[in-house]
């Protein structure tokens, strides 16, 4: 136990070096050219989002590759994929914090701060997929003279609910953790206005110890609520499809199936943005090989969950002897979009099983590469199951297929941009590493020696 | 300097052993209106300190159940009695289906609780406070210790007091205007 | 040369001049004068796009503040003095909101009517239905009636008379007319030719006939694309005098069609797929079912029906019909030359006829030639059919007054003997053969002048052009296939100045072109001859009410066959290599229907084709030239070359023909129908104009995708469209899995307490794939037309679609299956809907909310029959200008025109279910059955389609559903749906060898 728990940290550390170094990077640092590069091009990204939403708002969602009988296109995918990728950062901050692992202090900052981002980008999707987005507030039960109210059987509600929650739930979780810190960085500002606004943000933190008590027991009540929370989210969103009769959405398997994934997915997400991160800011003595390690197992577990549930899906649709499932297998297995389905077996069921290797745990070029590869994958696989579902359900005279138009990619990389851009400003102007807690870390180390 | 008396010692130290060790024996006196100012949480120093986390424990609760019970008497109403349609011959009252957003709104309303009620049970937000003032006192979110004994306390005497203090090794003791 | 600022001067001070009808002539004079609209550009360029752009309300706008522009700086002329009636009297028997509804007639193509009741709403003719007491409709309609409303509002229809395309007022026209006239009636009408489509217009015949008695030296000439002359001259042959036959299919237990699609292609198709549906409804398994036996040489409606079908080239129908009375003794000469499978369908056929003599019926299509037509009434003279199933009268669109047709009159054009040339509501710059170069002629004619609905391009050939005016806008009369009359009364004023074709004639005769009524009426007082005026008044009334003049259809010929007929018949000998078969178009017959987005937006009967025509081809063709769907061919065929993209056809077509259908390419058709899919007339000859022989094709560079809305026609082993066989029928076979009870359900029975629960049920066996429903659907309830680039992406708008599903065992069978909203009990798109836009009503109708919807769309995906359609884009027009909405005019006042970005679908038109509520209420009573029809069951020729309330056990529905061919599509899924279906009958002859034998 206490090797392990030193080796989450760099020996040699004090509350003095940290909390000036990680401060550092927020006040003192220069600008760096790398952040700049980043900035500029995710910001111009950004740009792409917002006309391509305004197109889609001002003409019509005509403008995506939908029709009937796919009704529901890459807007649908993009939200399952940006809600799972969040998914990961609540995992580390709240599920770790509960599971006492002291290697979540130094990754779970910025993992909230992408599940926030994420979780926010993937609440935009839905309504840019509506047909009249200006009307979205007829989802909310809001008191109106025709006492019209939402219809708490649809999933959508549902959906609205469960997304909501977890964006707000985790803005109050994270910004909990950030006070100490923000008081931290108002007593090291130097110029007046840093002062000022780290001050005003802080709330007038003062670190008393009556307050320390309070903060932390809500902190753990926070996190046991965000638990079973994270988990819902999804399984709703799971449920959007699986409550429908739809051949290839219809499954029971779906709850676990989708979790699983935004795991999958979701430290994918942390790693890609955990090793530029480190690499550019010199975190090293804070992000180690062992989470990256550690990561990559979580990786593993949650694929091979995914992989189970492939196989599950696959073998009810053959089992059922249904020939509306048994047509939605061959169709995706031989359909229109059949190179997408083999694309995400390999990948998701075959790639995957190199993490077995402590090498390529350890190594983090090749961690980074499959970390993206897979997190393209598992954009694949919500596009096969959202897309090639109703492309060919019950009717063969009603089939039909549907080609993505450059709204679509407008949307997709747009989405990608503003999220890195806002990232972008999260690095530049808040602690990236909660500094409370690594002093916490290095306290607790400090009794271990003793 | 205002004639009106100090709001207290502010008495620093260099690490969280002494100022827990200096806690216990400054409780064990009976002093009563004592806080403590560090760059993390010590839960030995809030024992000793006898700083207690019921109030928000209870705010949690009762925000998680005003949320579920209001979310649930929301569907059924609007479902049942304000807006009842009758939608693909399912039920009215189709309370499997109302379970997710009653739940929603559970953890919404303990998170929200929680969140407001520490801080409301803290004080803050209060953006100033005469401890900033002390000398120093920037250091308690870096790595330095602080132990206040505030003047309204009656076993106070701004001599002995100060000699207490002084005896459990304390780097440096200020003291704190009121404001 | 006078400066602009001088000519724009010149034309204020004679407009200041001018006052009443002068000023307005005028004002259309110097709109057409091009030296004042160059110099206006030059000073006002900022009114230069006024003049180019097409009119509509904006651009009327802008042109009245051009005008304004001119004559108010004209130091402010006085405005035309004109009476106006305010509208304080409301017209008789208009109650706002009411609708009325007014009998008349359309006539598919030129002649060849169907009554139609034309539904007006404050004075806007919206909406065609059938005419229940005509005999040619029988309650139903086509496709281009439903159109017509569309037609007669179309923004680009010709407002305007024009000289060399420059707007000219009618007045100017009258003046030119009266130059030329004293020119012919000075030599008895030499070098004065009429140029007329067929008709069948009694009061036209007269015409013609006082035109001829008048100026003996004028010649009518008469060109109709899609005629029947071969049956008319195969009668003649015959018989010895020309004349049509017309069939009763109630009667007729076997019917041999060879090469003859009765369905859709003849006149009085209508009232023939009602009898022919009606002959084998087959609710109760010991009804009689007829047979069908068809031998087509391209894919038709007939073929798709038939119990016994037999794919054949055209020049082989000729062998048929010859084996065929050789088989029945009809005539005897040695040659069995067919194949097995041409015997073993002959010999099936024969002796089923030979077993039905007297209750048969043998008939071969209108394209087929004279010969084949002289066989057949040999053979259904030998089968004693003659007074039973078929009768004959003297032919309905008579041109034995003409002096021939196209050809004729280009023959006498190049002789140089036509200086004047009236061509009245024709097109044949567009549709003369290939092989005519009447353009060219035309050029040489001294005074042409052009009358049709459109400028087209014989009225950009021709000096002059006048609009002429929609059939709801004029007094005429037309005849129906049997000969019954009736009167064609106007329904609207006149939207645009021009004449009526009776005018028309009045103005060459006389000068001037009279008043419609007056010559209609004096036409019938002639035929009638009534003793009294009140008399003549009463029947002139009745017929106007009734939509049908009483007595009027033909008398049936007693004539026997002529003693030499034998003569005339041939022994063809079928074509080597391909051949080409040019066929009427379902959306717009001739050409002329091409501006119409509605048809040209409704799916093409099997193909599924919209927006243009393809070149059909075998399969197996396609193997060999190499070509999916799409690519280009170069036909060769007489030295015509016509590039063309391909549609491959299923197995049962046949192998050595292709087929391209008339009336695509138009070059001036307007925004809508210009350049819309290749032009077969480039292809066509005089000399053969149905069938091209020996005809070359080969793959080209090139590929056009084709809008076709159903892509799979395969059911995947899927229950879908079911199809049983008689034998199984009448044994006692159900088509239902679950023996009509309902399977079980996780959920309550709900009662929902309404007064009456609708419901839809749908007789696959009497669907004969028309596509009626859909277009009557999409006039009744505003459906957008999207364009072919929004169907291309799969998103049509039809709240109904027809299906054609491919069964049996190769696929070889089609079983049509029309799928509205199934209005499920249990609907699926309900539950998944946030904001309830999708909920149910007491009656157990589906409904959609349009204000509520948000699109999320999620409905549709849930739906199993994929049957809702979504406002992907703003079709209507609300947000910017869309070419294809259909004008505000045209809409129907009583259903919301869908915005951006709602759901929609089939509502069991729920406009007309109030409406009989309301009624009902108002006279304390439930509604009554016939109160309330659905736009498709009220169009479908077949009557396939029923609607009632399943509350009222009286009513037509409940003696559908209790039929052992009734089933519920996809009932597994326990949506419970409203709408059910009866499955199709297949009444194939048993095998015998007896029959094969003898």
């Amino acid at each position: 136990m206490s090797a392990e728990r030193v080796s989450v940290l760099k020996p040699g550390e004090t509350y003095a070096s940290a909390t000036d170094q990680i401060s550092a990077l927020v006040l003192t640092e220069p600008t760096r050219r790398t952040w700049v590069l980043f900035f500029v091009t995710s910001a111009a990204l950004a740009v792409v989002y917002l006309y391509a939403i305004t197109a889609v708002f001002a003409i019509g969602v005509g403008l995506m590759g939908i029709n009937i009988p796919v009704a529901w296109g890459w807007p649908l995918v993009n939200v399952v994929w940006w809600i799972g990728i969040g998914h990961a950062g609540t995992l580390i901050s709240a599920i770790l914090l509960l599971l006492r692992q002291p290697w979540r202090t130094s990754i779970n900052r910025f993992a909230e701060a992408m599940t926030i981002f994420a979780a926010g980008i993937a609440g935009m999707f839905p309504f840019i997929h509506l047909g009249r987005p200006w009307y979205f507030y007829f989802l909310l039960p809001y008191p109106n003279t025709m006492t019209l109210w939402p219809q708490w059987r649809s999933p959508l509600v549902w959906d609205f609910f469960a997304i909501s929650t977890y964006i707000l739930v985790s803005i109050l979780f994270w910004y909990q953790g950030l006070i100490p810190d923000l008081a931290t960085l108002r007593d090291r500002a130097r110029t007046r206005r840093t002062q000022l606004i780290y001050g005003f943000l802080a709330l007038g933190w003062r670190g008393s110890i009556r307050h320390w008590r309070r903060y932390e027991t809500v902190y753990l009540l926070l996190a046991g609520l965000a638990t079973p929370l994270v988990v819902s989210v999804h399984s709703v969103i799971s449920l959007d499809f699986a409550v429908t009769i739809v051949p290839g959405y219809h499954s029971t398997i779906f709850p676990p199936y989708f979790v699983a994934g935004a795991l999958l997915s979701g430290f994918c997400m942390v790693i890609t943005i955990a090793v530029p991160l480190r690499r550019a800011f010199r975190l090293e003595p804070y992000i180690t090989e062992r989470h990256f390690d550690v990561m990559a197992k979580v990786m593993l577990s949650a694929g091979m969950v995914v992989i189970y549930s492939y196989a599950v899906e696959l073998f009810t649709a053959w089992y059922s002897g249904d020939p509306f499932e048994r047509g939605m297998l061959v169709n995706r297995a031989l359909g229109p979009h059949a190179t997408l389905f083999w694309i995400m077996l390999a990948v998701n069921a075959g790639v995957l099983q190199l993490l077995w290797l402590k090498r390529v745990r350890t190594s983090i070029p090749m961690l980074f590469t499959l970390a993206i590869v897979i997190n393209t994958a598992m954009w694949i696989e919500r596009y096969v199951i959202v897309i090639t579902s109703t492309q060919r359900d019950y009717m063969p005279s009603a089939w039909g297929t549907v080609s993505e138009t450059h709204y679509d990619w407008a949307l997709l990389l747009g989405s990608l941009g503003l999220f890195f851009f806002l990232m972008c400003l999260f690095i530049r102007f808040l602690p990236v590493i909660s500094i409370h807690e690594v002093r916490e870390l290095i306290h607790e180390q400090e009794e271990q020696r003793s | 300097m205002s004639g009106r008396p100090p709001l207290g010692l502010l008495a620093r130290f260099t690490s969280a052993e002494q100022i827990v060790a200096a806690a216990k024996l400054v409780a064990a006196q009976d002093y009563r209106a004592v806080d403590a100012f560090s760059p993390f949480p010590l839960p030995e120093l809030s024992e000793a300190l006898r700083a207690s986390a019921a109030g928000v424990k209870w705010c949690v609760l009762i925000g998680a159940l005003v949320g579920a019970l209001g979310g649930y008497l929301m569907q059924w109403y609007t479902a049942v009695h304000a807006y009842a349609f009758d939608v693909g011959g399912r039920p009215l009252h189709s309370w499997p289906a109302f379970i997710i957003v009653t739940f929603e709104l559970a953890v919404l309303g303990g998170a929200l609780a929680g969140f407001f009620g520490m801080l409301a049970l803290n004080g803050l937000p209060r953006l100033n406070h005469p401890v900033f003032a002390a000398n120093g006192f920037q250091l308690a979110s870096r790595n330095q210790f602080f132990l206040l004994i505030e003047s309204r306390d009656r076993k106070f005497d701004p001599k002995r007091t100060r000699e207490l203090l002084d005896s459990l090794g304390a780097a440096e003791i200020v003291e704190v205007e009121s404001e | 040369m006078p400066t602009p600022v001088e000519i724009i001067q010149a034309w204020r001070e004679r407009l200041a001049r001018a006052e009443g009808a002068a000023y307005c002539d005028a004002l259309q004079e110097a709109a057409g004068d091009r030296v004042l609209c160059g110099a206006l550009q030059e000073v006002m360029p900022e009114l230069a796009h006024v003049w180019q752009r097409r009119i509509d309300r904006r651009r009327l706008l802008q042109l009245l503040g051009a005008s304004l522009a001119m004559s108010g700086a004209a130091g402010c002329s006085r405005a035309p003095r004109e009476k106006l009636v305010p509208y304080t009297a409301m017209p008789e028997g208009l109650v706002p909101g009411i609708p009325q509804t007014w009998a008349t007639a359309l006539s598919r193509g030129g002649s060849y009517a169907h009554g139609v009741l034309v539904k007006t709403h404050m004075g806007r003719p919206i909406k065609v239905e059938g005419n229940p007491r005509h005999p040619a409709s029988r309650g139903a309609s086509d496709a281009f009636s439903q159109a017509a409303p569309l037609e007669l509002f179309d923004p680009e229809r010709s407002r305007a008379c024009t000289r060399r395309g420059a707007i000219v007022s009618s007045s100017a026209v009258l003046r030119a007319l009266a130059a030329v006239r004293d020119r012919w009636s000075a030599r008895a009408g030499r070098g004065l030719a009429v140029l007329t489509g067929s008709t069948s217009s009694p009061t036209l015949q007269r015409q013609v006939h006082a035109l001829k008695s008048q100026l003996p030296e004028a010649r009518w000439y008469v060109h109709e694309p899609i005629d029947r002359s071969s049956v008319i001259e195969g009668a003649a042959l015959a018989f010895g005098r020309p004349a049509e036959p017309i069939y009763d299919f109630t009667r007729a237990r076997v019917v041999v069609a060879l090469d003859a699609d009765f369905l859709d292609a003849m006149p009085g198709h209508l009232s023939y797929a009602r009898a022919f549906a009606d002959a084998r409804r087959a609710l109760d398994r010991h009804d009689s079912v007829n047979r069908l036996y068809a031998a087509q040489s391209t894919a038709t409606l007939v073929g798709a029906r038939a119990d016994h079908r037999l794919s054949v080239k055209a020049t082989q129908v000729n062998g048929l019909a010859r084996r065929l009375a050789v088989l029945l003794g009809v005539i005897d000469d040695g040659t069995s030359s067919h194949d097995q499978e041409h015997e073993r369908w002959l010999r099936l056929a024969a002796a089923d006829l030979q077993a039905h003599q007297g209750e048969a019926l043998v008939l071969c299509g209108d394209h087929q030639p004279a010969a084949v037509h002289v066989l057949v009434h040999a053979i259904n003279e030998k089968l004693g059919n003659f007074g039973r199933t078929i009768r004959l009268i003297d032919p309905v669109a008579d041109a034995s007054r003409s002096n021939g047709d196209l050809r004729a009159l280009c023959a006498r054009m190049a002789g140089g003997a036509v200086d004047a040339l009236f061509m009245l509501d024709v097109n044949p710059v567009y549709s003369a053969q290939a092989d005519l170069p009447f353009a060219e002629l035309l050029s040489r004619v001294p005074f042409a002048l052009h009358s049709g609905l459109y400028q087209d391009e014989t009225a950009g050939a021709s000096e002059w052009h006048v609009p002429a005016q929609h059939a709801f806008e004029t007094w005429s009369d037309v005849r129906a296939f049997d000969g019954s009359a009736s009167i064609v009364q106007p329904v609207i004023a006149p939207l645009y100045p021009g004449w009526s074709l009776p005018q028309w004639l009045a103005l060459i005769m006389k000068g001037e072109p009279g008043d419609a009524m007056g010559i209609v009426r004096g036409t019938w007082r002639a035929l009638w001859a009534p003793a009294r005026d009140r008399d003549f008044e009463r029947r002139w009334h009745e017929s106007l009410a009734s939509g049908v003049v009483d007595k009027s259809q033909s008398a049936s010929l007693t004539t026997a066959l002529d003693r030499n007929w034998q003569a005339h018949v041939q022994r063809s000998v079928p074509s080597e290599g391909l051949e080409l078969r040019f066929t009427a178009d379902a959306s717009v017959w001739d050409g002329r229907y091409a501006n119409s987005a509605w048809l040209q937006e409704l799916p093409r009967p099997l193909t599924s084709l919209t927006w243009g025509n393809a070149l059909l081809i075998s399969s197996a063709l396609a193997r060999e030239l190499r070509v999916v769907n799409g690519d280009h061919v170069s036909v060769e065929h007489a030295g015509h070359e016509l590039t063309a993209p391909v549609w491959i056809m299923p197995t049962d077509y046949p192998r050595h023909t292709l087929t391209l259908a008339l009336g695509y390419g138009r070059t001036r058709a307007g925004e809508i129908g210009t350049d819309v899919g290749v032009s077969a007339y480039r292809l066509r000859t005089s000399a053969a104009p149905w069938l091209g022989t020996n005809v070359k094709v080969r793959a080209v560079e090139g590929h056009s995708a084709l809008a076709a809305v159903q892509l799979h026609h395969e059911m995947h082993g899927r229950d879908l469209a079911r199809q049983m066989t008689l034998d199984g029928f009448t044994a006692g076979a159900r088509a239902s899995h679950s023996e009509g009870n309902r399977l079980p359900s996780l959920y309550p029975e709900i009662d929902r307490h309404g007064r009456y629960a609708w419901g839809m049920t749908i007789d696959l066996n009497a669907c004969i794939g028309c596509g009626v429903c859909t277009i009557a659907c999409q006039a009744e309830n505003n459906i957008p037309a999207v364009g072919k680039a929004q169907v291309l992406l799969g998103r049509e708008m039809h709240w109904i679609r027809v299906d054609s599903n491919r069964v049996g065992d190769r696929g070889e069978e089609t079983v049509f299956q029309p799928v509205p909203c199934m209005q499920c009990e249990r609907a699926p798109c309900e539950y998944v809907c946030p904001v309830e836009a999708s909920v149910h009503d007491s009656e157990g109708l589906n409904v959609q909310v349009y204000n509520r919807c948000i699109g999320t769309r999620d409905c549709s995906q849930n739906c199993p029959y994929k049957v809702r359609r979504f406002n992907w884009l703003d079709y209507n027009g609300y947000e910017r200008e869309q070419p294809l909405a259909a004008p505000a005019a045209v809409m129907n006042p009583d259903v919301t025109v869908r915005s951006r970005g709602v759901m929609e679908k089939c509502t069991y038109c729920v406009q007309r279910i109030s409406r009989a509520r309301i009624q009902s209420k108002i006279e304390e009573r439930t509604i009554r059955e016939e109160e309330v029809i659905p736009a498709c069951a009220a169009a479908c020729p077949s009557h396939a389609i029923v609607f009632g309330d399943l509350l009222q056990s009286d009513q037509e529905i409940h003696r559908w559903r209790g039929s052992a061919r009734h089933y519920v599509l996809l009932e597994e899924l326990g949506t419970r749906p409203r709408t059910t279906y009866l499955a199709a009958l297949r009444n194939s002859k048993p095998l015998d060898d007896e029959t094969l034998k003898s």
